[in-house]
């Protein structure tokens, strides 16, 4: 890994952008090393813009707020692109020479020429994972669209061990020590009610991640 | 109520063992009202306070905290933390941004009735158009209201500065109410890996005979703020003691000097003194900077730092002498008006050598590179 890796999660309200990164800065930190996480949106609705942003360091993170300059974009939902979804425009700015961008999505986008041209020259690597329709095959859930994310992740960056990411997982679902806001609680109790056992809804997710890691695909950028 | 042991600050502070948690700002303030003795709080949602309160609520739910309830609105629940700290209880509440406007005739009120409330304001922007995101205008409205101000720059100064707000408030020579502030969001919803002292210790309880004003007849009606009515009247007494009376609440924010000083170790805290270009700065923008020091020096340039802890009391025996010999002061701000550079400049032998900025506001990260650039700008 690189001394610093800043992450960038852009989907949209509902589908775990902040639970994901919740859960990826919590299994860094278990693995030993420096991570700070925060979220941005706006006055919380489902289906709104919804950012949240993952610095994974080997020593102490000072900068705050938003990830300005992304080493890997990770977009949620191809709204966030064809539907201008998103805090950023294009989906792709700041991004750091040499990142990669994952993107949910069953087949590759319509990218414009001109965003091609662009990635291009940024020598950007650009992935696509199907995170929702794994998580509805593999996890029986969209609910668990952000978990495939996550696995999607570890399919293209080596960042953090899946043994942290099961610990952390465990704690945000079955710790009792996380308080989500209302909206998010009710999401929470619907992806709960799925499962018989809390362990079932973890050894689901993992399946799903581990599904996805190895499902992610690269794109050919022709141009 | 759940039961834990009484410890001395000091221990609390600084000798107890700590442990390490992945936290967000709010669950830090969490964490500090667990262990800081508070009787009673009073919340009003307002984001990103909201999390905060929601979470002192559990507390109170956990058997914490003696009495707990959400008022009609953030001037009722700022009017309600009176009444609690009058009767002599610990009291502890949070707002920001808009709410902070909302309550403002409460935050001089408290100070001239000599309570020592300790109140979080998680900063947000206050303008039109509408945001809900990170911004410190209302610091700059809270600076003459007596009370006293410490900015936090993340979620461990809010931990440390809440808990030691108590004491530091409550002193007899002090009591006034202290303002801890935040930056929404940026700290409030951070995740971020903090130390904490065990969860079974908490504060010696409030002592309410340390208040330096007589006690107040709050059992029989009509129930009053004031003990003295002559104050009301336009005469010369008045005057004499309205002069003689805001001089003391001012005197009381001088007196806690030493306290802070003490519990904080120093109103500011400096790195690389002596280097030609200084950056000074509180809160998040602190943060920032240390990127950009960092950033400068792998281009050769040497910048030091200095972090502003206390706004109130403002630290200006310490910048006077520590800029005398800057070539350059450099203040970024997360706000449009610039008021921490106005207070910075007020200090300073020769003002002009105060570079006003970068600012951002409205929400708005402050990009390391706005700070780099004008690091540069000053070299040349």
């Amino acid at each position: 890994m690189e001394r610093k890796m800043s992450i960038r999660m852009s989907g949209l309200g509902g589908q775990g952008v902040v639970t994901a990164a919740h859960i990826l800065g919590a299994a860094t930190t278990r693995d030993g090393k420096f991570s700070t996480v925060n979220p941005f949106f706006g006055a919380e609705k489902r289906l709104a813009p919804a950012e949240s942003y993952v610095r994974i360091a080997t020593e102490k993170i000072n900068e705050r707020g938003e990830i300005l300059s992304p080493n890997i974009i990770m977009i949620f939902h191809p709204d966030v692109i064809t539907m201008g979804k998103c805090y950023t425009m294009p989906f792709f700015d700041g991004l750091q020479r040499n990142g990669k961008i994952l993107i949910n999505s069953d087949q590759p986008l319509d990218l414009s020429q001109e965003e091609l041209k662009k990635l291009d020259e940024l020598n950007a690597k650009i992935y696509y994972v199907a995170a929702t329709s794994i998580a509805s095959e593999v996890g029986g859930t969209e609910l668990s669209t952000n978990m495939a994310m996550l696995g999607g992740l570890m399919g293209i960056a080596d960042l953090v061990s899946y043994d942290s990411l099961q610990v952390a997982i465990t704690e945000r679902f079955d710790g009792g020590n996380f308080v989500a806001s209302a909206t998010t609680a009710v999401l929470d109790n619907v992806l709960k009610s799925k499962y018989k056992k809390i362990t079932q809804l973890i050894d689901s997710n993992m399946k799903v991640m581990e599904e996805a890691a190895s499902a992610v695909k690269e794109f050919v950028n022709a141009i | 109520m759940i039961d834990q042991k009484i410890v001395d600050p000091q221990h609390l502070f600084f000798e107890a063992d700590r442990e390490k948690r992945f936290i967000t700002g709010s669950e830090a303030v969490k964490e500090a009202i667990k262990r800081a003795n508070v009787d009673m709080a009073i919340s009003y949602p307002i984001t990103p306070q909201s999390e905060s309160m929601h979470l002192v609520g559990d507390l109170f739910a956990e058997g914490y905290l003696k009495e707990y309830f959400r008022g009609e609105n953030e001037f009722a629940v700022m009017s309600e933390v009176t009444g609690a700290a009058m009767a002599g209880v610990r009291v502890f509440t949070a707002t920001g941004g808009p709410g902070t406007l909302r309550a403002f005739e409460m935050f001089p009120t408290w100070v001239g009735a000599r309570l020592p409330i300790v109140c979080a304001f998680l900063t947000r922007g206050v303008n039109s158009p509408l945001t809900i995101q990170p911004d410190t205008i209302e610091m700059a409205f809270m600076l003459d209201t007596g009370m006293l101000m410490l900015h936090a720059e993340d979620a461990q100064d809010l931990y440390d500065m809440l808990l030691k707000a108590f004491i530091i408030a409550e002193q007899t020579d002090v009591h006034i109410p202290i303002g801890v502030y935040a930056d929404g969001f940026f700290v409030t919803h951070t995740r971020e890996t903090i130390e904490v002292a065990p969860e079974d210790d908490k504060l010696p309880g409030y002592n309410p005979y340390s208040s330096p004003v007589p006690v107040m007849d709050m059992v029989n009606a009509p129930v009053r703020q004031m003990r003295d009515p002559f104050v009301m009247k336009s005469n010369f007494i008045s005057y004499a003691t309205h002069a003689s009376w805001q001089q003391e609440v001012l005197a009381a924010g001088e007196r806690a000097r030493k306290h802070i000083d003490y519990y904080l170790n120093g109103l500011l805290e400096v790195e690389n003194e002596k280097a030609d270009i200084l950056i000074m700065t509180s809160g998040t923008a602190v943060s920032q900077s240390r990127e950009a020091i960092a950033l400068a020096r792998e281009e050769g340039i040497n910048v030091g730092l200095v972090k502003l802890k206390s706004i109130r009391p403002f630290p200006t025996e310490e910048i006077k002498a520590l800029t005398e010999n800057t070539k350059a002061i450099i203040v970024p701000e997360f706000n449009r008006v610039g008021w921490l550079a106005r207070e910075i400049k007020s200090v300073v032998k020769d003002s002009d050598k105060v570079m006003g900025g970068p600012r951002v506001f409205g929400g708005m990260t402050m990009p390391v590179e706005l700070i780099l650039d004008e690091i540069r700008r000053c070299v040349s």
